[in-house]
């Protein structure tokens, strides 16, 4: 099931959201476990690319995740600044 | 009571609790080197310790250390909590003993590779004397101190590293005791690694923690964490985020600065690696002396 | 030391007890009259593998005995009244988590730094109620230098098969007295170690007892993942901080003492079984008892002598059994103002008096002192204590 609600192209899994990523060099996703966010920002403040944003809609304890809105470049360093394991990028093995 | 009897355990709302956490369970690269069902953790939103854990578990998997190899011990604190939440030898001691009980364990069990992983409370308050002479000594084990400035999980008391004028809980008026220099505590103990990162410089951490990891002898790792709960509503730093600004604006880094020179009362943040030296361990020398002595008794 | 006869102190004899035991890591901090223990460690330790650490403190000591424990090694240490209350926090952490380990306590006099070259046995209500908490110990009393040997590989034993600290709990008398002690061959040693698990890592609760209470015990590099923590901890060992699981959990520490108590108990009776009146000492004092129970009744007075050898478990039942049996009296004579002599009494139910012989620490009691106070009650001339 893909929709557009949360920005870009996303396909979600159970309890796992994934924004599906082509960048020219490199292709992947990168996914966010919502229930794990505490929406701390720190992967929407610190993407060298401002790809992320705060989402509307809130997680079952009331924290706003981040949503995909930019151009994603697959660098990871919203899944190395997570403090909560919730964030994390998939890179398509070539 | 019988024992047996009583141990209704999995009571029915913990159980879908559960399966509700299991699903995303190993979806995360890193969740293998975390207990299943014990995510997400403890720490406050904001909170910059769970970037130094997965700081730490992505080093040690870029290290290939096995997990059965690896220990971690943690004292008392919220940093304390980290041993909790790993699915690998983990100890949670009594507060500031984090580090003796890793020497015990380090040298009962050498192929062990250990980490200590607790606040600056733990381990430069009530560890202090620990900490100095296990530096002193070079016994083979990595310590983090995740430096938050404070006494996080009593509501942020001052501790050893508070800056001077920074209000907390019991410095309603501001404090007056001058906060260690870590780096220099350290490197002044001994200890042959000695390096300083905020929570900000994740890649630099990594890398640092995985020197650590592979280096032989005591190596110190200080990270600036930020505490937006205990420590940071009340000096100026509400959100993790604000802290995090803040060592990304106020940090330079000094790869080889001399360790006395780093303290915190400056403008600028002074990160990178201070110390990088090599030096017999605790295990070695003695080894050498016992081995000699065992061949003049005879003894095999 | 190879396996004769000897003519050494206590001390030196805990040391051999150690090294007879499997004991092969021993961390500890000088301090008298214990050191003795520490530097025959020293000496021997290269020989065996074993791991000799001099620690910053007694805090480092018991932590890094902890730790070693938790590496797979039978690990002690050695202090007195100062050193062993530094230890308290982790002689309770030890307990909660289940750490097999020894910890022998040469007392000295007390309190605070007291009579450091001198005799007390002033620290006995410490090991039962020492750490904050409910627990359950077991505390052994040599009352000997051979006893030095033979209760520590016992301390060792019951630490292994039952997982807990156990203490050894000396005094300056008996640790630095010189007198013979055999160390017997090692096949004619019980030597125990501690259960380990037989299911696999998926399966094994660290936590999970068997039917004697006392859980396998995995350790630290044996691909088990164990995680241990002074939290209140479920079957998994996993920080459980909530009534059921500490009601579930501390009744079972409790219970895996009591309900082996019987195995554990240890004590020794001279004379006791027409005697009227009977003297309860432990330790060092039990030899000057023993004389005393002589003399007595060379004139006539039917005495006898219990010594607790494992002062917890307590030889409760024994003395209730004397004591509804129509003995006299009990005369209880112990170093400091009157520890053991509650349990007595406790124990007497009521059915005849206990009486105390104190003294403050400095030298132990003498033979004649005690026959004295055997003639007063004797004569009925003695109040209660």
């Amino acid at each position: 099931m893909e929709s557009k609600t949360e920005g870009k192209i996303m396909e979600e899994k159970e309890g796992e959201k994934c924004w599906m990523v082509a960048s020219e060099k490199k292709e992947g996703a990168v996914c966010l476990i919502k229930e794990r966010c505490k929406g701390c920002g720190f992967c929407i403040e610190f993407c060298p690319v401002k790809a992320l944003e705060f989402s509307e809609k809130t997680t079952d304890k009331g924290y706003h995740p981040p949503k995909m809105t930019g151009d994603c470049i697959l660098c990871g360093k919203c899944e190395k600044m997570c403090p909560e394991f919730a964030i994390y990028v998939k890179e398509e093995d070539e | 009571m019988s024992i047996r009897k009583s141990r209704n355990y999995f009571s029915p709302d913990y159980m879908n609790q559960q399966k509700e956490k299991d699903k995303s369970y190993g979806l995360h690269p890193l969740d293998g080197y975390l207990k299943k069902d014990r995510i997400p953790h403890i720490w406050c939103p904001g909170c910059g310790l769970g970037v130094v854990l997965s700081s730490f578990l992505r080093a040690l998997d870029h290290s290939g250390i096995p997990k059965e190899k690896t220990a971690v011990v943690s004292g008392i604190g919220c940093t304390g909590r980290v041993a909790g939440y790993l699915n690998m030898d983990s100890f949670h001691l009594t507060h500031g003993r984090a580090i003796p009980f890793a020497t015990g364990l380090k040298v009962g069990n050498p192929d062990m590779v250990t980490t200590v992983f607790s606040g600056d409370g733990d381990l430069f308050a009530i560890g202090g004397n620990h900490f100095i002479h296990a530096a002193r000594r070079n016994v083979d084990f990595n310590v983090i101190c995740v430096n938050n400035f404070n006494f996080g999980m009593t509501g942020g008391q001052a501790g050893p590293t508070t800056p001077t004028e920074a209000t907390t809980t019991t410095t309603p008026f501001g404090g007056f005791e001058h906060p260690f220099n870590l780096p220099a505590v350290a490197a002044g103990s001994g200890a042959v690694y000695v390096a300083r990162w905020t929570a900000y410089h994740v890649e630099a951490l990594i890398r640092s923690l995985e020197e650590a990891l592979n280096k032989k002898g005591f190596c110190f790792v200080e990270v600036l964490t930020p505490c937006p709960t205990g420590y940071g509503r009340r000096t100026g730093q509400k959100t993790g985020k604000e802290a995090m600004k803040y060592y990304k604006e106020n940090s330079r880094i000094e790869h080889g600065a001399d360790p006395t020179e780093v303290s915190l009362d400056q403008d600028e943040i002074i990160v990178g690696k201070f110390v990088d030296r090599e030096a017999p361990t605790y295990q070695e020398r003695r080894g050498e002396i016992f081995q000699a002595i065992r061949k003049k008794k005879g003894v095999e | 030391m190879k396996p004769d006869t000897y003519f050494i102190d206590g001390n030196t004899a805990c040391a051999e007890g150690a090294i007879a035991a499997g004991c092969t890591f021993f961390a500890s901090y000088p301090i008298t009259p214990a050191t003795e223990i520490l530097e025959t460690m020293a000496k021997r330790f290269p020989e065996i593998h074993g791991s000799y650490l001099q620690m910053e403190d007694e805090l480092a000591s018991i932590a890094a005995v902890i730790g070693a424990s938790w590496a797979g090694r039978k690990a002690m240490t050695a202090t007195s009244g100062p050193g062993f209350s530094l230890m308290m926090e982790n002689y309770g952490f030890a307990l909660m988590t289940e750490t097999p380990c020894v910890i022998v306590n040469v007392m000295r006099g007390g309190p605070s730094t007291g009579l450091p070259t001198m005799v007390a046995q002033g620290d006995v209500m410490q090991t039962r109620w020492g750490t904050h908490g409910d627990v359950g110990v077991v505390v052994y009393c040599p009352g000997s230098p051979q006893e030095m040997f033979d209760m520590t590989v016992e301390a060792f034993n019951t630490a292994e098969r039952y997982r807990l600290p156990v203490v050894l709990l000396s005094d300056a008398v008996v640790a630095h007295m010189t007198e013979k002690v055999v160390i017997p061959p090692k096949e004619e040693l019980d030597i125990v170690n501690r259960k380990k698990p037989k299911n696999s890592p998926e399966e094994y609760l660290p936590y999970c007892p068997d039917e004697d209470l006392v859980p396998p015990m995995a350790c630290a590099g044996e691909g088990y993942g164990v995680h241990v923590t002074g939290l209140t901890h479920d079957e998994r060992g996993y920080p459980s901080v909530d009534e059921k699981t500490q009601t579930f959990l501390v009744t079972r520490l409790i219970n895996k003492i009591r309900k082996n108590s019987d195995d554990i108990l240890k004590y020794e009776e001279y004379k006791v079984d027409d005697a009227e009146i009977i003297i309860v000492a432990y330790g060092s004092v039990s030899r000057s008892a023993r004389e005393a129970v002589d003399m007595a009744r060379a004139e006539g007075i039917k005495v006898g002598l219990l010594r607790p050898i494992t002062l917890w478990p307590f030889p409760e039942d024994r003395i209730y059994e004397l004591a509804a049996k129509g003995v006299k009296a009990f005369l209880v004579a112990e170093i400091n103002f009157g520890q053991i002599v509650y349990e007595v009494q406790r124990c007497t139910d009521g059915h005849c008096p206990t009486y105390l012989a104190p003294r403050m620490g400095g030298s132990i009691h003498t033979p004649e002192e005690l026959v004295e106070r055997l003639y007063g009650i004797n004569e009925g001339k003695e109040g209660s204590n």
